[in-house]
């Protein structure tokens, strides 16, 4: 075991020379795409560039990382059914009265930063993490799913972000647009409808996968 | 100005080199619990990096996705790891 430690040390050391040399070796200023952006971003409907990248001009990118994260959750699923929540004991007055408290903030945070996507730093997958922290804490304080709930509504909530941005999409192509293209003017609220969707559907996603089972009806 | 500019060397060094560290202490700790403890303290310090690296929306994302939630879900992946 020993001498293969020794053959990694060279192949390690030659990466790091080699990261190290493409990484000197890069030109000092990059021009990139930012003129690209910055030329069309009155048109994108948001003033946030790196929105107007994600979910307007590179829009099928971020449309194909919420099918990625729905493939995902399906990959877990299809693992089998195992006991969803493993402890049945009593979440402790701490973690109850915590729970109670940050549920809301953390449900505020989340439509706060779905709101400043359009102009600051933020958006749907943020907002959608911080929907699925607030979900995985009412897991941990064994938060059930009402009778039926667990069904039909949560795949609809599961699919419901990439179903609105594909009949976007296909409303786009419909219209004579290309795939994606928003007219100008409604682009603003097109991309905002997407976001609020999306993130709730991200939200559910990840806490969905926190389970890391289909969740049943009796449960 | 000579005493900020020196300042944010300073933490940008401590912020790289605690990285570092942070990665090598998560991949070599022989405990799960402790990695995992380690891994989310490593997308911390990893959020702090991207808004040093100006990149405020990845930060968001780093300390939302990769310390907040996949720790959680490592957490429970461990936890049905000790089942069987």
């Amino acid at each position: 075991m020993k001498w293969r430690r020794w053959l990694l040390l060279p192949l390690i050391l030659a990466l790091a020379a080699g990261l190290g040399y493409t990484v000197l070796s890069l030109p000092d200023q990059v021009q990139g795409l930012q003129g690209a952006v910055a030329d069309q971003l009155e048109k994108s409907g948001v003033t946030n560039p790196v929105t107007a990248v994600l979910l307007n001009f590179r829009g099928y990118d971020t449309l194909l990382e919420m099918v990625v994260l729905l493939l995902a959750l399906l990959g877990v699923w299809s693992l089998g059914a195992q006991p969803a929540v493993r402890t049945e004991s009593d979440p402790g007055p701490v973690l109850d009265i915590l729970t109670r408290l940050l549920l809301p903030v953390l449900v505020l945070v989340a439509a706060y930063l779905l709101w400043a996507g359009a102009h600051a730093p933020g958006g749907a997958f943020q907002a959608g993490a911080v929907l699925g922290a607030a979900g995985v804490l009412w897991i941990l304080t064994c938060g059930r799913l009402q009778h039926g709930l667990a069904r039909l509504p949560l795949r609809i909530a599961l699919v419901a972000g990439v179903a609105t941005f594909m009949v976007i999409a296909a409303l786009a192509l419909q219209t004579g647009r290309q795939l994606l293209e928003y007219p100008p003017a409604q682009a603003g609220s097109l991309i905002l409808l997407i976001e609020a969707i999306a993130t709730v559907s991200i939200g559910v996603t990840l806490a969905t996968l926190f389970l890391g089972a289909e969740p049943t009806d009796k449960e | 100005m000579e005493a900020m500019t020196l300042l944010t060397w300073a933490f940008d060094l401590l912020l790289g080199l605690g990285l570092l560290w942070l990665a090598w202490r998560a991949l070599a700790c022989p405990d799960l619990f402790k990695a995992i403890v380690l891994f989310v303290a490593f997308g911390l310090f990893m959020a702090l990096a991207w808004v040093r690296l100006a990149a405020p929306d990845v930060a968001l994302a780093e300390a939302a996705i990769g310390a907040g939630l996949t720790g959680a879900l490592l957490m429970a992946a461990l936890a049905r790891l000790g089942e069987d």
